[in-house]
């Protein structure tokens, strides 16, 4: 109903008229308003707070089977309580195992850090940093959501069938996941596992089509792309490799679910099932990882980037000091994503891939360490002697830096053929993404949360909290990961429940149990902000000033709690980039200050 | 009412950016899908088809309804909002035609004992790639029907080309999409 009407004026009328309704001030009843709403900042907390509900399932999947895995002989009741005759007296059964892992990879990977990551804070942040009154679709922005929703029910749903969820990993690769008779985790929950990832690419096209078109054509007078934050910067780059690489992603589930509905032969070939002998003949189980893995890797960026440019942000910000090589940071997102496309068999090593081939995409691989680089030695030049505010934004900001350095050195371990052999498939592999991908966008988004809440909300998160959050999250995820270096050095395989027939591995007993007893204190902590989050959307402290942070960006010139359209009056004009902090004796200049005559160049 | 820059008025309209985006989505999922029937198309136990005829005069309606839906905004922007009417109407028409002969050449296949079952093969293939382009196709026809209706319809008098605009340029792609998808049955399968 609100959309804007936009005038450009002596423009020919055929581009000028972008929606016929008035912009008037009716009355929003409860359901326009909070549930189908059209307004990107509504639709961005609709992102954050699904996405919140699933990390704490996602989550407490994982702490469930850390119990079993830290205390493989003994059985806990409470298992039997939450999964019924999977547990049976209280163990995990093996399959079940798998089931778990898988949900937790899949939950936590596309539905809270690609769903619930850049859904929030690119809805969020574009419209209001590029200075635009909404996306260039509201609508479509709304059927984003509602689509992430549809997933997230059939997802749920499979939860609660009989025969389990899907359990393939999150990789699901074929056969296994091609064929019903292989598990029970491949029946029903397979089909609505692809089902709900279908509806889940829906949602992202829907979204990323409108973030690109918003970015390239809706930026207010004076915000040429050079002037553009780094979050946007990233958002963007992120919608367009999520544009790119989705839909392949959705080719490759299509034929999956044709192997498995319709016995077609896409990724079977020679199968015998018990005493079984399936007539497929001539189809390639290889096929469906290269199809997998061109989405995959840039998936893991997709994640990733969001949490990138928020970090530039908040350190600069929060450093009083301008963002250290602005171009650099923009070519090398750019460098990020254009490698990401092209490095997806890194993956692959092990599948009998052309060891000539696999050299080259070892070489494209090695070379995402540059722009990677690149980036690191910004963020520290940023903060290097600034006169650095340590909220927790900020420290959460420095924790992902830290992270992603820790994550990016065991990439390199992991991108060279020979040794990925050894590493393929083990702990190690785990410690790598989660600490790297996982541990280290979720940094990012919390940085972002803790950030931009005042601007969701018009309060304040307490602090306190805050810092207890970070602290413990940060020594609790290097206790969690870091050993599993060690074990994956070892040989220690993933995705096994029951380790014990390696008398080798009996030597991590304890370290598994010290992971699983953090875990759970780990996990108690993210309930802890949970807590925070909600009770301060009500009673948090009250935010008085629009600008609380003293930053740059155009989000903080609209009202503390900005209605549909966000400015009351025009839309302000930019004159200047985001980063003019400590700027000629000044703190901060807003980008809507006209340069003045006597400023110093940057 | 509100006031946009003028800034904005020499950029391309949004929508017709984002269809233009959507465009880049959708090629990536046909290119995906390509590919895997040209790595597949190498390996052991591959069968190949012949291409029934009727695919060819599915091609000729589809490349008809695209020169009537270039009239059709063409009429449109002149304002002769009868004959506007009556193109949109004949290029439905053709759409619909189109998608119903895509039908008999996937019947006429299937009578060739092309099936889904058993050993992998382009007509496997061909199923899943004409039937997503079919539905895409499927896609515009509804879009069609739509601004049929609004013309006939509609209270509200239409001013904008936008909408005709981004509809035409879809249809094109579908168009060229399916002669690429065709052309590359023919070559490569
Ligand atoms: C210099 C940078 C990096 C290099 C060279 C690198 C290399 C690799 C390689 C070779 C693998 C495959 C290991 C195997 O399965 O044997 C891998 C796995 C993985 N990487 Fe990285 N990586 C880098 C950075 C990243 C980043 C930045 C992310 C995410 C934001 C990431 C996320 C992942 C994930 C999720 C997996 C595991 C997927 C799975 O099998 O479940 N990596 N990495
Ligand atoms: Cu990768």
């Amino acid at each position: 109903m609100s959309e804007s009407i936009h005038i450009h004026p002596g423009s020919t009328a055929h581009d000028a008229v972008h929606d016929d309704h008035h912009h008037g001030h009716h009355e929003q009843s409860f359901i326009s308003k909070y549930i189908f709403s059209q307004d990107h900042k509504t639709i961005g907390k609709q992102f954050l707070i699904t996405g919140i509900i699933w990390a704490i399932i996602g989550g407490l999947f994982s702490v469930l089977f850390r119990l079993q895995l830290g205390y493989p002989d003994q059985s806990f009741p409470i298992l039997e309580t939450f999964f019924g005759h999977w547990a049976e007296g209280g163990t995990i059964k093996p399959e079940f195992y798998y089931a778990l892992v898988t949900m937790h990879g899949t939950v936590l990977v596309f539905f809270v850090l690609t769903a619930g990551l850049s859904g929030t804070f690119a809805n969020l942040l574009i419209p209001l940093q590029v200075g635009a009154r909404d996306m260039a679709s509201p609508f479509m922005n709304m059927l984003s959501y509602w689509f992430f929703f549809m997933a997230s029910i059939v997802m749920i749903a499979s939860l609660f069938i009989h025969t389990g969820p899907a359990s393939g990993g999150w990789t699901v690769y074929p056969p296994l996941s091609a064929l019903g008779q292989a598990s029970e985790g491949s029946k029903l929950g397979m089909d609505l596992w692809i089902v709900a990832m279908a509806l889940f690419v829906v949602s992202s096209l829907l979204g990323g089509l409108n973030y690109i078109a918003t970015i390239l054509n809706m930026r207010t007078k004076g915000m040429s792309m050079t002037r553009l934050p780094l979050t946007i910067w990233a958002l963007f780059f992120t919608a367009v490799l999520g544009v790119l690489s989705f839909p392949v992603l959705f080719s490759g589930l299509l034929l999956l679910l044709f192997d498995r509905n319709l016995g077609t032969s896409f990724y079977l070939s020679d199968i015998v099932v018990g005493t079984d002998i399936l007539p497929n003949e001539g189809g390639s189980a290889i096929l469906f990882q290269h199809l997998f893995w061109f989405l995959g890797h840039p998936e893991v960026y997709i994640i990733l980037l969001p949490a990138m440019g928020m970090v530039s942000e908040i350190l600069s910000v929060n450093a009083r000091k301008p963002i250290f090589g602005y171009m650099a940071m923009l070519g090398s997102l750019f460098a990020i994503a254009i490698l990401a496309f092209l490095v997806w068999a890194h993956h692959m090593f092990v599948t009998g891939l052309n060891p000539f081939l696999g050299s080259v995409f070892v070489l494209l691989t090695l070379l995402i360490a540059v722009p990677s680089a690149i980036k690191v030695f910004n963020w520290l030049t940023t903060l290097w002697r600034g006169n650095i505010r340590l909220f927790p934004s900020t420290l959460f900001a420095i924790g992902f830096v830290s992270l992603f350095i820790s994550g990016g050195l065991t990439g390199i371990f992991l991108g060279n053929s020979t040794i990925d052999i050894h590493l393929h498939d083990t702990m190690f592999v785990v410690a790598h993404f989660h600490i790297v991908m996982g541990v280290a966008s979720m940094f990012g988004m919390f940085a972002g949360v803790y950030h931009w809440f005042p601007k969701m909300f018009g309060r304040y998160l307490n602090s306190t909290l805050g810092y207890i959050h970070f602290w413990v999250t940060m020594i609790g995820s290097y206790l969690i990961f870091w050993p599993m270096h060690y074990e994956g050095l070892a040989g220690m395989p993933r995705r096994y429940l029951d380790k014990s027939i390696w008398k080798s591995f009996n030597q991590f007993g304890d370290l598994d149990k010290m992971i699983t007893v953090v875990s759970i204190i780990v996990f108690a902590v993210q309930l802890m902000f949970v807590f925070n989050f909600f009770y301060s959307i009500f009673k948090g402290r009250k935010v008085t000033t629009t600008n609380p942070w003293g930053a740059n960006t155009l989000e903080w010139t609209t009202p503390i709690n900005p209605g549909h359209g966000n400015w009351t009056g025009e839309i302000p004009e930019v004159h200047r980039w985001a980063y003019d902090y400590g700027k000629d004796g000044r703190e901060f200049i807003p980008q809507t200050e006209p340069v003045g005559a006597n400023e110093s160049k940057h | 009412m509100e006031i946009v820059s003028d800034q904005q008025r020499k950029r391309i309209h949004p929508h017709k950016f984002t269809l233009w985006v959507a465009i880049a989505s959708i090629l990536m999922m046909f290119a995906g899908l390509t590919s895997a029937f040209i790595v597949k198309s190498n390996l052991t136990g591959w069968k190949d088809i012949d291409m029934p005829k009727v695919f060819w005069y599915s091609t000729a309606v589809i490349l008809v309804s695209s020169v009537t839906v270039q009239a059709a905004l063409r009429s449109f922007r002149q304002r002769e909002m009868r004959q506007y009417r009556s193109l949109i109407g004949v290029t439905l028409v053709l759409g619909i035609l189109f998608v119903i002969l895509q039908w008999f050449g996937f019947k006429s296949l299937w009578d060739q004992n092309v099936k889904f079952t058993g050993s992998a093969g382009a007509g496997q293939f061909l199923y899943v790639i004409f039937g997503l382009h079919a539905i895409h196709v499927i896609g515009g026809i509804i879009t069609l029907l739509v601004m049929f209706l609004k013309a006939f319809f509609g209270k509200v008098k239409l001013y904008s080309s936008v909408p005709v605009e981004v509809l035409a340029t879809y249809w094109h792609f579908v168009d060229i999409l399916w002669i690429y998808l065709l052309l590359f049955f023919i070559v490569i399968g």
